[in-house]
């Protein structure tokens, strides 16, 4: 008896301890996880408005009715609150959304990727967008549904940029060797990246279904690694003033992190006034940004943008 | 022998494997993260305030919002400007010792920046911050006579400086210059006062304590005067109710606010509760309270109150 109870301690103590060290490897594996930011990224600028006022009243006209975005959301059964905040809100700015989810969803429609594998979704959800509008967009912007995006600004930011470019962009973190974009902060593919990213995707060498040996990669990271194959880098996406554009948090989160790390300057220091994702919000807070966004207006403020993108018609929108 | 030392084998093989799964629970748990969630404010009682913070947001020091700077260097204030010049607001926050690091500080560093002149009104006086002391005590009971001597100082020192006097709560955000947009189009002379009109109790209605209320010039007059000519009583537990009950006795009439579409422009909530339909329950006390029948909410947002 007391042999055995000895024998089974040591057991648990053993796979404890085994557990511990797995676990450790993993995030020392994974990365200086969250020590980034400061490493040397590839930086994206936001385009100038003097550029754009380069352009003529005409051909601006025309750029603000053909750049068109595709939208691709992954949802997860257990995130119906946040998908319906986010098919109510936001995604109505894009040219057209669509939702790619684990499985169907009684409630909502959308397309099955019959996998709970994120990383599996992702694949198959950037596939059939391939598949079926490589002709219409140029742009594809992927995303959480706790992440909130305005698509003006989205399109003002790729606006000089040439879809022919392999360009791969959002909030980039670097881990070890790998910089990647964060899904948390939306994932932007240009059309040639689309293209690269789906002749990559049926070799299974480059571009493997499971990529984690022990722990699984996110998926996020496994996209960057595939798309490195084929010679597309991640890019992080700047304002003028070397702010990110692309946030993997939310407002409040990034006024409290300001009111204490640098008090003199809240509003300054938080956030870029061209931002382009948040991410974190709660289904509540995606409507009281779609408000405060769209909506509400300080009376006697005239903002004179050199451009203006309309949502898509029939959208049904504020 | 043998099957003694299998069954420790075996046992010992059991042992890790639970060791293991424990540590891998136990590990997740750790480094997993916590979700966010809100607290969810619904009061029961339209006059009961909102519990003050169990003060874990404290937060030291000065802090700049900036929120003046040209930040967006295309955007043309003029407009702005004009009315800023044109129709003077005097703001006065109600906040007390207890609130001035938590919250009026807050309102200091934002939107009181955009009133023609602020003044924190406080039970006891605060030369650093600053704040007025209007040697009242402290407690919902008394904010009725803090509301009256609040009124009464700013009558007596600050009268020539403004227009319009509005009185907001330390937890209430205001859209100044759609304040000053609503207004421009009265008479500062006239005995008019401003706010989220309810309907109980006062045969014209009277402005929800929660959401602002802004007095005219006239209006601050007549106010300060029916309690030198005992018109109007200086006791009462429920401040909007009573100065409402008073604004009436003295003919001070109760304006109407909504935007140019009907929507109300004072909200007593914040956003959520206003913008999420079906957020507030059908059963809510503040359905039957609104003077006006109930419209979407409105682009030309002037107050909301209860924010963090």
């Amino acid at each position: 008896m007391l042999s055995e109870s000895s024998s089974f301690l040591k057991g648990v103590m053993l796979g404890s301890i085994f557990c511990a060290l797995i676990t450790m490897l993993g995030h020392v594996r994974i990365g200086h996880g969250n020590r980034m930011h400061h490493h040397e990224h590839h930086h994206l600028q936001a385009p100038n408005k003097e550029d754009i006022l380069k352009i003529s009243e005409d051909e601006r006209m025309e750029l603000s009715k053909s750049f068109r975005v595709y939208c691709i959301i992954l949802v997860k059964p257990k995130d119906v609150s946040l998908w319906a905040a986010v098919k109510e809100t936001w995604t109505k700015h894009c040219d057209k959304a669509e939702f790619f989810s684990s499985e169907n969803v009684k409630v909502f429609e959308s397309i099955n990727m019959e996998t709970s594998d994120m990383w599996l979704m992702m694949r198959k959800a950037y596939k059939c967008a391939f598949d079926k509008y490589s002709d219409q967009y140029n742009w594809f912007f992927l995303a959480r549904p706790t992440t909130f995006a305005i698509v003006e600004n989205l399109k003002y930011f790729l606006l000089k940029k040439e879809p022919s470019q392999s360009f791969y962009l959002g909030h980039t973190i670097k881990s070890g060797d790998l910089e990647y974009v964060s899904v948390e902060g939306g994932i932007v593919l240009s059309i040639e990246s689309m293209k690269r990213l789906n002749s990559l995707l049926n070799i299974p060498e480059k571009c493997p279904e499971q990529g984690g040996m022990i722990w699984k990669i996110s998926e996020d990271k496994q996209l960057a690694v595939c798309l490195k194959y084929a010679g597309v880098f991640a890019e992080n996406a700047e304002d003028a003033d070397g702010k990110d554009v692309f946030n993997t948090k939310s407002v409040g989160l990034f006024i409290k992190e300001a009111m204490t790390n640098h008090p003199n300057q809240v509003v300054e220091g938080c956030c870029s006034d061209m931002a382009v994702t948040f991410n974190g919000l709660t289904p509540n807070q995606m409507h009281v940004m779609m408000y405060g966004v769209y909506r509400l207006r300080a009376f006697g403020h005239l903002f004179n943008d050199a451009l203006i993108f309309l949502p898509p018609n029939g959208s049904d929108n504020d | 022998m043998a099957s003694k030392s299998w069954l420790n084998f075996l046992t010992f093989l059991c042992g890790s494997a639970i060791g293991f799964f424990l540590c891998s629970q136990l590990l997740s748990i750790l480094l997993g993260e916590q979700g966010d969630t809100q607290p969810n404010i619904l009061h029961n009682d339209p006059h009961a305030r909102h519990s003050d913070d169990n003060g874990q947001n404290h937060l030291e020091g000065q802090m700049n919002f900036n929120a003046d700077s040209s930040q967006h260097k295309d955007e043309n204030t003029d407009i702005a400007e004009n009315l800023f010049q044109k129709v003077k607001i005097l703001c006065w926050v109600m906040t007390g010792p207890q609130n001035l690091e938590k919250k009026a500080k807050h309102v200091k560093a934002t939107w009181a920046q955009r009133c023609n002149k602020v003044l924190f009104m406080s039970s006891e006086e605060n030369k650093d911050f600053p704040t007025v002391g209007l040697k009242t005590k402290e407690g919902r009971d008394q904010l009725y006579w803090k509301t009256i001597k609040a009124f009464q100082y700013v009558h007596d020192h600050y009268l020539e400086d403004a227009d319009w006097f509005m009185k907001a709560d330390d937890d209430t955000y205001v859209i100044l210059d759609n304040l000053r947009w609503l207004l421009s189009k009265y008479d500062p002379e006239k005995p008019i006062y401003f706010g989220r009109r309810f309907k109980p109790y006062v045969k014209q209605g009277y402005m929800s304590g929660g959401a602002g209320y802004v007095l005219s010039k006239e209006a601050l007059k007549r106010f300060v005067d029916a309690f030198k000519t005992d018109k109007c009583t200086h006791s009462s537990s429920i401040e909007d109710l009573a100065l409402g009950k008073c604004m009436e006795i003295i003919n001070v009439e109760a304006g109407d606010s909504r935007d140019t579409t009907g929507k109300e422009t004072f909200h007593p909530f914040v956003p959520e509760h206003h913008l999420i339909k079906g957020y507030l329950p059908r059963t809510f006390w503040y359905w039957n309270y609104n003077y006006y029948p109930p419209v979407e909410v409105s682009l030309e947002i002037l107050l909301y109150k209860y924010l963090d």
